[in-house]
C-alpha cells in the first residue's frame, strides 16, 4: 500500500502505548509492512508521549518527517493542537479526545488554555478533517484510548485495516476481564 | 493474549512484532547467554521487563539489577572469566560509572565472552547529555556493532556474542533510544536448550589477569592484536552492507538509525548514491572502505553525533592519497541531535543540493503551551518540596541528584539548582559550602542513588567535616526508570531480601544528626529542615514514604479499591491559588475566571494538598466514585 503515517500523542498515563501497539499489530495482521517507535522520555511524569507508526512498502525509518503525518491521533486537546500544528500534513486527518490536562503554564495563568475553536480554525485553514471525541459515560478514564480506537475504525481513518484485524490485535495484547471490557466498549461505539 | 515468555522461549523458528529491547532478549536466549546484569536507565529498562516475563525457574540465564553500572560490569566480567557468556546493559552515561572497569576489559582473556550493551541517547531524550560512547570504544580497543532496527538488534547481538566467544574479548552492541523503542516484525531462529556446563573454569593460566607492571604492556599488545582479528571479520561479514545504485560519482558511508533516515530521504531522489552501511563501526573494515573510496569521486560520511568514523575515513584517504572528496561535518549543528529523516534531509541537501529537494529549514512553530514533565499527582516529592521551600531562605543553595526529585528544579518549586550525575549532590554541596557561611547548602538524594554512587560523597562530608544538610527522599524504589527494586526495597530482581536500611547505614557512618519524618507531614518536615540546617555539622533529614504512583497502582489491583479524590469548596475558596501557584499539583485546573477545579482523571485523593490551602477550601470528595477495572 501507499505509505501512511500515523502520529499518536497525549500525556503520560493516557494509554498511548496500548492504542499504538493495537494499531501497529492490526496493520501487521492486515498484511502491511509496518514499523513504529515510541518516544516517552520522562513522560511517566506528566510529559508528552509520542508514538509514530508508518505503514507501507517503502518505509525505512519509523520516524515521520515533520508536517508529513497523514493522521494525528491525540488523547488530549492541547496535544491535538500541538501535533496538528507540527506533525500533520495539510488536508490530513485529526482525531482527538476532547479532554484537557492543563500544562503547567496554563495552570500558572501564563498562557491561555487551548480551546476547541482554535483547533477548528486551524483545521479549516489547512483543509484538515477533524473529529472530536468525548464520552461522559466511560466507566474508567483508562478506556478513553479504546473509545478513540473505536471511532478511528468507525470512520475508517486508517486505510485497509478491517475490524477483525483490530480485534485480533486487541486479543494479542489483553486477556480476561480487561479484554472483555475493552472489546465491549470498542464494539458498542462502532454501532453507536 | 500473546505471552512474551512463550515467545522468548519458543523452540521452533518464528516471527513476531517486537521492540528492539525485546528482540535482544530472544537473542540472548538463542546465543546461550548465561549471566546478564544491569542498572536501570532509559532507553534500556524494557530489556529487563522482557527478562522478567520469563519465570525465574524457566530463565535460561541468571539476571540481576546490580547496585550500579560498574558493579554490574564487574559481575558480568567475573562470570565471563569463569567461562559463562555474559552480558551487561545500561544507559549511555552508565558507561561513565562503569568506565574504570570497562576500559580494562579488552586487556583480559575473557574465556566465556562478554557483550556490553549500551543504550546511547542522541537527542538527550532522557539523559543529561548525548555523549557518543564510540569514543570509549576507541580508547579501550573494544569492537562496536551498531544496529539500525529491531531485526538488526537481534542479528547483531548474535554476531557480537559469537565474536566475543571466539576472540575471548568484550564486544559492544551500541543501541540508541529509537532503536531500543522501535517495533517491527522480526524473524527469529530456533532454540535448542542445552544443559549448561557450569563448571567454574577460571584459571590464572588463561591470564594474565593482573594488569600491572610489564603485564599491562603485553596485555595491550594482545588487545590490539585481537582488534585486528575483528577488523578481518568486519572485512568479510555481510552485515556490512553495500547498496549498489550504480553511481560511480557519489557514495554515502553511514550506520545505525541514520541509514534508515537516509533511505527515506532518498526515496524519489534524482541519482541515488551508492551506500556503504556499516554494522561494524569499530574497528572499521579498512579494505572495504578503501574500495568504496576508490570507486567514487565524492563521499558523504553520514554519522550521528560525533565525527568518529569520519576522521578515520579521512585518515585512510590521506594515507593512501586517494583522489576523493570526503564531506563530513561542517557546522556545530551537525554534531547535535538525532539523525531523523528531517535532519538527514537537511544534512544531505547541504552536501549535495542537486540530489534532493530543498529541506525545510525549520520546523513549524509549536502553537501549544510547552508541557514540561513534572511530578505525578500526589507525589511525595511535591509535598516535601512545598514544605522545604518554606524552611529555606531564597539565597540558600539547593543541589539536586538524579531521580524523580530532579524535577523539583522546575517552577513553582525551583529546588535543586545544580545537577550533575548519580550520587554527585553531597560532594558538590560540600564544595559550595567552602568559604561560605552566609548561604546554607542543602543536597538532595533518592534511595536508589544513595546505594548507587552516593556513599563516597557522604563519607567525605563526614570525614572532612562539611557542614551541609542532606535530605534523603526515601521512596523505597527506583521510580524514574520504572520502579525497579533497590537495596532498600526488601526485594531484588529474583527474590525477597532483607532491606538494607538507609538510616542504619548512616548511623553506622557515625552521623550524629539524623532526623526522619513521613514525607507528607509538611509542617514537621519544614521544622526538621530548619533545625538540621542550623547545625554546624553534616546533618541528614530522611523524608520517607513509598512512591505514591507505585503505591496507588498496587492498591488498584485490590478488588476493594475505591477511587477517591479531593474537591474544592467553591463557597470557601478565595482564589488565593496557593494550590496552583505554589503547590502545583497537575490535578488543579484553572478556568478563565480564575476558579479552581479538580481534574478527577488525575487526582488520586492522597490529600497532601489539603494542608496547603490557607482557607481550608480543599476537602475530600464526599461521594465515592466508582472504581475502574480496565
Amino acid at each position: 500500500m501507499k505509505a501512511f503515517s500515523i502520529y499518536l500523542t497525549g500525556v503520560g498515563g493516557q494509554g498511548i502505548g496500548l492504542i499504538s501497539e493495537i494499531i501497529l499489530r492490526a496493520a501487521d495482521h492486515a498484511g502491511h509492512p509496518v514499523k513504529s517507535v515510541d518516544t516517552h522520555g520522562l513522560a511517566q511524569r506528566g510529559g508528552i508521549v509520542v508514538s509514530q507508526i508508518r505503514i507501507g512498502d517503502k518505509i525505512f525509518s519509523p520516524i515521520i518527517p515533520a508536517g508529513q503525518a497523514d493522521l494525528v491521533i491525540s488523547l488530549e486537546r492541547h496535544e491535538a493542537f500541538r501535533a496538528a500544528g507540527t506533525a500533520l500534513k495539510d488536508k490530513g486527518c485529526l482525531i482527538y479526545y476532547n479532554t484537557v490536562w492543563q500544562p503547567l503554564s496554563v495552570r500558572l495563568n501564563q498562557t491561555a488554555e487551548i480551546e476547541e475553536s482554535y483547533i477548528q480554525d486551524l483545521c479549516r485553514a489547512r483543509g484538515i478533517q477533524v473529529i472530536s471525541v468525548f464520552h461522559a459515560d466511560l466507566p474508567d478514564i483508562r478506556m478513553q484510548n479504546m473509545a478513540m480506537l473505536s471511532e478511528i475504525h468507525r470512520h475508517r481513518m486508517i486505510p485497509d485495516i478491517d475490524l477483525e484485524h483490530y480485534q485480533t490485535a486487541m486479543a494479542d495484547l489483553m486477556s480476561g476481564t480487561m479484554l472483555a471490557e475493552n472489546r465491549a466498549l470498542f464494539d458498542k461505539r462502532l454501532t453507536a | 493474549m500473546k505471552k512474551m515468555e512463550d515467545m522468548l522461549l519458543r523452540r521452533e523458528a518464528f516471527s513476531e512484532v517486537v521492540m528492539g529491547n525485546t528482540a535482544i532478549v530472544r537473542a540472548m536466549v538463542e546465543a546461550g547467554t548465561r549471566v546478564v546484569s544491569s542498572y536501570p536507565g532509559s532507553p534500556t529498562p524494557e530489556i529487563a521487563l522482557a527478562i522478567q516475563s520469563i519465570p525465574k525457574n524457566d530463565r535460561p540465564f541468571y539476571f540481576e539489577f546490580s547496585t550500579n553500572e560498574k558493579v554490574a560490569t564487574e559481575l558480568a566480567y567475573g562470570a565471563a572469566v569463569n567461562g559463562h557468556l555474559s552480558t551487561v546493559f545500561f544507559k549511555s552515561v552508565g558507561l561513565n560509572v562503569a568506565a574504570d572497569t570497562f576500559v580494562q576489559l579488552s586487556l583480559m582473556n575473557i574465556i566465556g565472552g562478554m557483550v556490553v550493551v549500551l543504550g546511547d541517547d542522541p537527542g538527550a531524550n532522557s539523559s543529561q547529555n548525548e555523549q557518543d560512547n564510540r569514543h570509549y570504544a576507541r580508547m579501550s580497543y573494544t569492537p562496536v556493532l551498531e544496529p539500525a532496527d529491531p531485526d538488526e538488534v537481534y542479528r547483531f547481538y548474535l554476531e557480537a556474542a559469537r565474536l566475543s566467544q571466539t576472540l575471548r574479548m568484550p564486544v559492544i552492541l551500541r543501541l540508541t533510544t529509537h532503536v531500543c523503542h522501535a517495533k517491527e516484525r522480526v524473524a527469529f531462529g530456533s532454540w535448542s536448550p542445552v544443559q549448561p556446563d557450569d563448571t567454574p573454569r577460571f584459571d590464572p593460566a588463561n591470564g594474565p589477569y593482573i594488569p600491572l607492571t610489564t603485564h599491562a604492556i603485553e596485555m595491550k599488545r594482545a588487545a590490539l592484536a585481537r582488534l585486528e582479528q575483528v577488523r578481518q571479520r568486519a572485512e568479510e561479514t555481510e552485515l556490512n552492507r553495500f547498496i549498489d545504485n550504480g553511481n560511480r560519482l557519489r557514495g554515502v558511508i553511514t550506520m545505525g538509525l541514520s541509514f534508515l533516515s537516509l533511505m527515506d530521504v532518498l526515496d524519489g531522489a534524482a541519482a541515488q548514491p551508492d551506500i556503504l552501511k556499516l554494522a561494524y563501526v569499530h574497528p572499521l573494515p579498512r579494505k572495504k572502505i578503501v574500495r568504496f573510496l576508490s570507486s567514487h569521486q565524492e563521499i558523504k560520511v553520514l554519522e550521528e553525533l560525533d565525527d568518529v568514523v569520519e576522521n578515520q575515513i579521512k585518515a585512510i584517504a590521506f594515507d593512501l592519497q586517494l583522489p576523493v572528496k570526503i564531506f563530513g561535518k561542517t557546522q556545530p549543528e551537525d554534531w547535535i541531535g538525532e539523525y531523523t529523516p528531517d535532519k538527514v534531509h537537511q544534512v544531505l541537501y547541504a552536501t549535495w543540493p542537486d540530489m534532493v529537494q530543498p529541506a525545510p529549514t525549520s520546523e513549524a512553530e509549536d502553537p501549544a503551551p510547552h508541557r514540561p514533565p513534572q511530578m505525578c499527582p500526589g507525589c511525595g516529592h511535591r509535598s516535601a518540596f512545598h514544605a522545604i521551600k518554606q524552611a529555606l531562605a531564597p539565597t540558600d543553595i539547593t543541589v539536586a541528584d538524579i531521580g524523580c526529585h530532579t524535577l523539583g528544579f522546575l517552577p513553582p518549586y525551583e529546588i535543586g539548582q545544580l545537577l550533575m550525575c548519580m550520587g554527585a549532590s553531597t560532594a558538590m554541596a560540600s564544595g559550595l559550602r567552602l568559604f561560605n557561611t552566609s548561604r546554607k547548602v542543602v543536597a538532595f538524594m533518592g534511595d536508589s542513588t544513595f546505594f548507587h554512587a552516593a556513599l563516597p560523597g557522604i563519607i567525605n562530608a563526614i570525614f572532612n567535616h562539611h557542614p551541609i544538610t542532606l535530605i534523603l527522599m526515601e521512596n523505597g524504589t527506583t521510580a524514574m526508570t520504572g520502579h525497579q527494586d533497590n537495596p532498600a526495597s526488601g526485594k531484588n530482581f529474583n527474590e525477597e531480601t532483607d532491606k538494607i536500611p538507609v538510616r542504619q547505614v548512616l548511623e553506622g557512618l557515625g552521623i550524629k544528626h539524623i532526623a526522619e519524618v513521613d514525607t507528607y507531614q509538611q509542617a514537621k518536615l519544614a521544622e526538621l529542615v530548619v533545625e538540621a540546617t542550623s547545625i554546624d555539622e553534616f546533618s541528614v533529614v530522611i523524608a520517607r514514604h513509598p512512591c505514591m504512583l507505585k503505591f496507588t497502582r498496587e492498591q488498584r489491583k485490590n478488588s476493594t479499591y475505591q477511587q477517591k479524590h479531593v474537591t474544592i469548596d467553591q463557597g470557601v475558596c478565595e482564589r488565593i491559588h496557593t494550590c496552583i501557584g505554589a503547590f502545583g499539583c497537575p490535578t488543579f485546573t484553572r478556568d478563565t475566571e480564575g476558579n479552581v477545579t479538580i481534574n478527577t482523571d488525575l487526582c488520586i485523593g492522597d490529600g497532601s494538598c489539603i494542608q496547603t490551602c490557607p482557607t481550608k477550601a480543599i476537602i475530600p470528595a464526599g461521594k465515592k466514585d466508582k472504581g475502574g477495572a480496565a
